[in-house]
């Protein structure tokens, strides 16, 4: 089934909604005045700038997540005191809302793209760093001795052995960080940004009743999201793991 | 090639200790075809692991090529029984490269020589195939030709068909005699399938479980290629099958 389908009835549905009666128009606008808002903020460039502050902090915290995520997961799988370390810390830290830490970081970094920029960090960060460990301890016995036998050194056998062993937890570990960074952004927008980014602009826009903007920042995130889930991820698989035949594509 | 003297391995259990290999001593020359055979639990594959260098032994000695075995090595290839033994993200012709690459043969001359070990297992056209697209047999036959490629000079067999159809076993134990013909590596192979070991070695060395012993070595005169339906064929699968039996009635 195309996915525009599943989109396009829920916007029909909505549209439904909206002209129904049943709610205050400037509550529920209709999509067009929603699209109108949203052309002109295309047009005049501020969606723009608003989005790509949005992103700039999203993949910074990714970035740091990914590698900071990468880097101990295989760590605590490779060494078992790094894992008797780190373990209790990551049960004892991995259940607290990324957000439930912007009061914190708010304190110590002041309002701005640090404390943004951490928020998203912390959210991203337990997807990756449990997936690369679950997937580094899941590697095949079978390759690490074959790979042996064929004269693989340490070096070797973690490059050419352990992480493509590990793919397809670590695009999933990546996956999950993304939807994780991207939902946590939003949040620490409106809490910890000023002035910037498409969380900030709801929030801002609840300030004089302008439910057509948020609407319109909504489905700027929804479709940037959708974009780099279906696009950016979906490829990176086709390109690794299913190709391989590490993972299936599920059946019509 | 290969001498094995007094080899045995003990470990312990929650059940107490365990002797998987007690005293077993053989030998295979250059280019011996030698079969283990025996029923799971005679220490067969434990036998072949020590060889293989993946654990040492308790006591004894394991010598390839007159060099006491300690670890892995190049010297040795190895073919296991699960299809999964070959790295999914590289295709039939990257995974037959990979002991090159380790041994740091460059690029060009890899891509030759791998190609070369392929098309030894009639597999030429599949190089650029993944494993996922290639049926058991034709894994089975990639993960040879990588094992062979950097060139060992023995070649160790861990019931790498008795995951096949009959059918495609009886393909596979043709094209490995032929193979091993082109090579003349020293090859010990272990089985359970006694027919497999007849129609393959020259000498069947046969062992019995609980403890791990070597009970005969059994040398197979046939000329080669051998005919599985002639008499004297079934004649070295009774003779091979006696010294199986017996060991179960003295039990």
């Amino acid at each position: 089934m195309k996915p525009l389908f599943s989109i396009g009835i829920f916007l029909v549905v909505y549209e439904a909604t909206a002209r129904s009666g049943w709610f205050a128009a400037a509550l529920v606008p209709t999509l067009p005045v929603v699209a109108k808002t949203l052309w002109a903020m295309l047009a005049d460039g501020t969606m723009a700038g608003h989005a790509l502050n949005t992103l700039f902090r999203v993949f910074s915290g990714l970035a740091l997540a990914a590698g900071f995520g990468l880097v101990l997961g295989f760590l605590m799988a490779r060494y078992r005191p790094v894992e008797r370390f780190f373990l209790p810390l990551v049960s004892a830290l991995m259940p607290i809302p990324s957000l439930a830490w912007a009061p914190v970081f708010i304190l110590w970094f002041g309002l701005g793209n640090t404390a943004t920029i951490l928020i998203v960090f912390y959210a991203a960060t337990f997807p990756m760093l449990v997936n690369t460990w679950t997937g580094a301890r899941a590697v095949n016995p079978l390759w690490l001795r074959a790979a042996g036998a064929m004269g693989a050194g340490a070096r070797a056998m973690f490059w050419q052995v352990v992480v493509p062993g590990a793919s397809p937890f670590i695009i999933t570990g990546l996956r999950l960080a993304f939807q994780r960074a991207w939902i946590a952004v939003v949040g620490a927008e409106m809490l910890a940004a000023s002035a910037f980014g498409l969380g900030w602009v709801i929030f801002d826009a609840k300030e004089f009743l302008n439910a057509d903007i948020m609407l319109a920042s909504l489905a700027v995130i929804g479709a940037i999201g959708f974009v780099f889930e279906r696009l950016v991820f979906g490829a990176l698989e086709r390109a690794t793991v299913l190709r391989w035949g590490m993972v299936r594509a599920a059946k019509a | 090639m290969i001498q094995v003297e007094k080899v045995s391995l003990a470990y312990d259990t929650p059940h107490g200790r365990v002797l998987a290999v007690e005293h077993a001593s053989f030998s295979a020359g250059a280019s011996e075809f030698l079969c283990l055979v025996g029923p799971s639990g005679c220490g067969k594959t434990t036998l072949l692991n020590m060889i293989a260098g993946f654990f040492a032994p308790s006591s004894g000695e394991i010598r390839v090529g007159g060099k006491a075995v300690s670890g892995q090595g190049l010297d040795r290839g190895i073919v296991f029984q699960d299809f999964a033994q070959l790295f999914p993200w590289r295709t039939a012709l990257g995974n037959v490269e990979f002991g090159l690459e380790m041994k740091g043969v460059p690029k060009a001359e890899r891509e030759t020589i791998a190609l070369e070990q392929l098309r030894l297992v009639k597999l030429e056209k599949f190089a650029g195939a993944y494993p996922h697209h290639l049926s058991g047999g034709m894994q089975q036959r990639v993960a040879i030709a990588r094992a062979l490629a950097y060139n060992p000079g023995v070649l160790l067999m861990d019931e790498p068909f008795a995951a096949l159809d009959a059918l495609t076993r009886e393909e596979m134990q043709r094209l490995l005699a032929e193979v091993w013909r082109a090579t003349r590596k020293t090859v010990v192979y272990v089985t359970h399938n006694v027919a497999e070991a007849v129609y393959l070695a020259d000498r069947v060395v046969v062992m019995t479980p609980h403890p791990g012993r070597i009970k005969a070595v059994v040398p197979i005169g046939l000329a080669r290629p051998r005919d599985p339906l002639s008499v004297e064929f079934l004649e070295h699968q009774k003779q091979l099958i006696a010294h199986l039996t017996r060991q179960e009635e003295e039990a």
